[in-house]
């Protein structure tokens, strides 16, 4: 356990980060007072704010015509962005392209924060992009920029779905409108995967790399409510880190899973059990609580909502939470618990097989022959095999207890299986008579099913032999 | 920190650092036209003449300016432009309509945009068209009723030609250069593309009416004369307020240029491509690191900057993926290994690491299904791996065959520059065979 260290290393750490962070981000043209409220608000981003206050240099100069920055998602791209352009007041138009379900929305937003709203009146109905251009063009030749204008796309990956050439030509905005604007695209994708056929103007290319663990532990300590000591919130956060961070390194889903779980952390101490300062029984009592929050919470299977009242629920009774993950739930009729065993057994097992395992008196099959085992792949890792319709009622009857009659409510069972997703009709043009299907559930929820009706599956699986 | 005034021409450092990103800045971001088209003389020369023709004898032409991106199209044209534009005549007669594929992309917003510019907007203003082609009846009347001697020229310029050769019908290429080919009023069309295969595109009839006059940009670079350019971009102009900077400036320039490791790395530079742009990247990211206190260009700056320029994006992004998702993309290397490329799917991929667990017999990367699935799809939305086409959504998740999208190398590469990464792990990735 490495959870005893932190605190009063990491305030040293701080404080010189600090000293360091003021050092860095300095440029003439603006004020010093802004940039030190720019550099407290950009904990571990002092590099990257530095380096893109540097591109854009003083207010009235030209900048790149378009900057690229790529970077894990919740690494500080738009934060970063967003402190640096409002704390200097900056002229700037922040897009996201999540919203602008049509271009239109892209040019009012930016006409809107640039010009006023009398500017995006002046787009027509349906504005193309030379609209756009030729009402920028017009408004800038009234008002021209005396500071460079900054338009910031987030989520840029997004215009590679609309008109071929809105990238292209965003890209090269500042050629075309003859105005000293920069575009700023923020993206999770690198760039290659943007470039357009053709090619088109490069942009600049910045990485924001992803927060060391030591980051993420500075900045999630700094959500410590005002009630609790900083060491003992640190020890918190260094526990979650601990059993999240491998699995997890998204800054945001870390500060909700923190806080989350921190009522749960703090109970032992509420009832006066332990002391704040005995890390190892506090660590002993969060652990399985965070390794079961990562099978539910972290895999949106269960709300917040729903998680907060499983925890009081805990408190009076402790039964067993469970995720929904348990397909448990699904009740079908009888027979179709059996018509979805056969439909598994003839999708994972060779049809070859299917003497052995169904066949009374199959006569002597050597075991070494029927195990070729130098088939490299099971069918569990290459998925279900499309099956007739013959096959699968054929199972069918050997596996159910008593006798079907093959009546027309066992083929409506197949088709309502089709229709409640379990299985799928392979489409091999309309064969009314022999139609093909594929199983489309998992293991484990086969398994629950031939439970119900004790039904031993694993028995009957090439497999699992 | 600023130096004491000795004389008129003295600035504070602070003041001349600001001079010098602001000029250089316009020469980087801009485009600023430079005084005299460096390398390409003779194509400007046999441009410039052509316009002239038009412009003041007038007489139609047509021609396309063919070259890669970056290669100096559109400076070449504005240069003649500007040229062009230094004779009297040609500034009271000539009259322009700059086009561009990529906002213009029909031929209505196309027309649109010709009336605006030649300011026929109140002419056309009280008409009532019906239908675009009458409109473009009507333009083209405007422009052929004249003849040579009396109509004034109209020169149009098409960017990115290649786009617009997608129009349906071609219906304004057509009739630009049925204009330019008969004795109606003067037209120029400069077509600018980077596609050398741009008359292919053309329909037969439109074909036939182009000039089949082209101009190409293909540069002939040398090493040196990269160098060369390097050291001009860099240099401060003769005007430059303060001297005595200027010269220490550009002799620091010099130094840099001749210095080894920045020949090595602008070598590096010249061979991957030798077009202006990215060339102006990488000196825009050595500009950006100049400040007061740091008044020059360093050979280490250069370093610094191509070192950004050249950085494997991708595996800047595996940098960050957390041990799962790493754990995961190794299995797949393995698989890709193993099977010569073909595509895996999830279950494959599960089945190999949990192979590497079995070895290890350490219970510390135990997750379940669902925890390694979402690893798996951040991953797909990371775009490092990809489903394979026609593998539809009929089949289930975990079974989607799906490709990965990363080199050996660049896998290689993210591993050892990744932090703390246990060394089991590594090994694995090391080892031949899953």
């Amino acid at each position: 356990m490495v959870v005893v260290v932190l605190g009063a290393p990491g305030t040293i750490l701080r404080s010189v980060m600090r000293s360091k962070m003021t050092a860095l981000l300095q440029q003439p043209g603006y004020e010093e007072e802004r940039l030190q409220r720019v550099a407290e608000k950009l904990p571990c981003r002092d590099v990257q704010a530095g380096l893109l206050l540097s591109l854009m240099g003083q207010p009235q100069q030209y900048s790149f015509p378009s900057i690229f920055i790529y970077g894990h998602r919740a690494s500080g791209k738009s934060h970063v962005l967003q402190v640096l352009l409002k704390e200097l007041e900056l002229p700037h138009a922040t897009v996201s392209c999540v919203e602008c379900v049509s271009v239109v929305l892209l040019f009012e937003q930016v006409l809107l924060s640039f010009f006023g709203c009398d500017a995006a009146s002046l787009l027509p109905r349906s504005p193309s992009l030379s609209d756009f251009v030729r009402v920028y063009r017009q408004q800038c030749s009234q008002s021209p920029a005396k500071q460079t204008r900054y338009i910031v796309m987030e989520k840029a990956e997004l215009l590679r779905d609309t008109d071929a050439n809105l990238l292209p030509a965003l890209l090269r905005l500042q050629e075309l409108v003859e105005d000293n604007v920069t575009v700023i695209l923020l993206s999770e994708i690198v760039w290659d995967k943007f470039r357009p056929n053709t090619g088109c103007f490069e942009p600049l290319l910045l990485h924001f790399p992803d927060y060391s663990k030591g980051e993420l532990q500075q900045i999630l300590s700094q959500d410590r409510h005002p009630s609790y000591s900083a060491e003992f919130y640190s020890s918190y956060i260094n526990i979650l880190l601990g059993v999240f961070y491998s699995v997890c390194r998204d800054l945001r889903e870390l500060r909700h899973l923190a806080a989350l779980n921190f009522s749960k952390f703090c109970e032992p101490l509420a009832e006066g059990k332990v002391k704040d300062t005995d890390t190892h029984k506090l660590w002993r009592n969060i652990e399985p609580h965070l390794k079961k929050a990562m099978q539910t919470v972290y895999l949106r299977e269960v709300s917040s909502l729903q998680w907060e009242q499983m925890q009081q629920m805990e408190e009076k009774e402790t039964g067993t939470v469970r995720g929904l993950s348990a397909h448990t739930h699904v009740e079908l009729p009888y027979y179709s618990k059996f018509l979805l065993i056969a439909a598994y057994l003839a999708s994972y097992n060779p049809a070859r097989t299917d003497k052995r395992f169904f066949v009374k008196h199959h006569g002597k099959i050597k075991k070494t022959n029927f195990l070729k085992k130098n088939e490299k792949t099971s069918n569990h890792l290459l998925g279900p095999k499309p099956f007739p319709l013959d096959r699968l009622l054929a199972i069918f009857y050997s596996v159910v207890d008593s006798r079907v009659a093959p009546t027309a409510s066992i083929f409506s069972q197949i088709s309502s299986l089709v229709t409640l997703q379990l299985l799928t009709k392979v489409s091999q043009g309309d064969l009314l008579d022999a139609p093909k299907f594929k199983c489309a559930v998992s293991l484990d929820f086969i398994c629950a099913i031939s439970r119900t009706v004790n039904f031993e599956i694993l028995k009957y699986l090439y497999d699992f032999l | 920190m600023s130096k004491r005034k000795v004389g008129a021409a003295h600035m504070p450092v602070g003041e001349c650092i600001t001079q010098v990103q602001e000029i250089l800045r316009q020469r980087f971001c801009r485009q600023r036209v430079p005084d005299r088209p460096g390398g390409v003389e003779a194509q400007h020369k046999h441009l410039l003449g052509l316009l002239k023709r038009t412009a003041v004898h007038g007489e139609s032409n047509s021609v396309l300016i063919v070259g890669p991106r970056g290669a100096g199209k559109t400076m070449l044209l504005k240069c003649v432009l500007r040229d062009l534009m230094e004779e009297k005549e040609v500034q009271k007669n000539l009259l322009q309509v700059h086009l561009n594929g990529l906002l213009q992309t029909d031929d209505r917003i196309a027309l649109k945009e010709i009336t605006r510019q030649l300011s026929l907007e109140n002419v056309v203003g009280d008409k009532v068209f019906g239908s675009f082609s009458e409109n473009l009846v009507f333009l083209l009347e405007a422009l052929k009723k004249g003849d040579r001697s009396s109509s004034r020229p109209v020169l149009f310029v098409l960017d990115e030609f290649d786009l617009f050769a997608h129009h349906k019908n071609q219906t304004l290429l057509y009739n630009l250069f049925d204009v330019s080919q008969s004795a109606q009023t003067p037209i120029a069309v400069v077509g600018l593309t980077c596609r050398l295969d741009v008359l292919e595109l053309l329909e037969k009839r439109v074909k036939s009416r182009f000039s089949h006059r082209q101009i190409h940009l293909l540069s002939s670079l040398t090493f040196p004369q990269y160098l060369e350019r390097v050291q001009t971009q860099l240099s401060l102009p003769d005007d430059f307020p303060d001297e005595n900077f200027a010269q220490n400036w550009n002799s620091s320039i010099k130094a840099v240029c001749e210095d080894k490791s920045v020949r090595d790395v602008l070598q590096r530079h010249f061979n991957s491509s030798k077009d202006h742009r990215t060339m102006n990247m990488l000196l825009m990211l050595c500009l950006s690191r100049v400040s007061v206190s740091k008044p020059t260009i360093k050979p280490a700056d250069v370093l610094e900057a191509s070192r950004m320029c050249f950085s494997d994006a991708k595996a800047n992004m595996l940098h960050g993926l957390s041990i799962l998702e790493l754990c995961l993309i190794i299995a797949m290397k393995h698989l890709n290994d193993i099977y010569e490329g073909e595509p895996f799917n999830l279950q494959m991929v599960h089945n190999e690491f949990k192979k590497f667990l079995h070895r290890k017999s350490s219970s510390m990367y135990n997750f379940e299904q669902p925890v390694i699935m979402k690893a798996f799809e951040h991953l797909q939305q990371l775009e490092l791996i990809r489903p394979v086409d026609g593998s539809s959504a009929k089949t289930q998740r975990e079974y989607q065959l799906m490709r990965l999208m990363l080199d050996h190398s660049q896998i290689m590469e993210a591993l050892q520059k990744y932090p703390q990464c246990p060394t089991d792990v590594k090994q694995w990735a090391m080892s031949a065979f899953g």
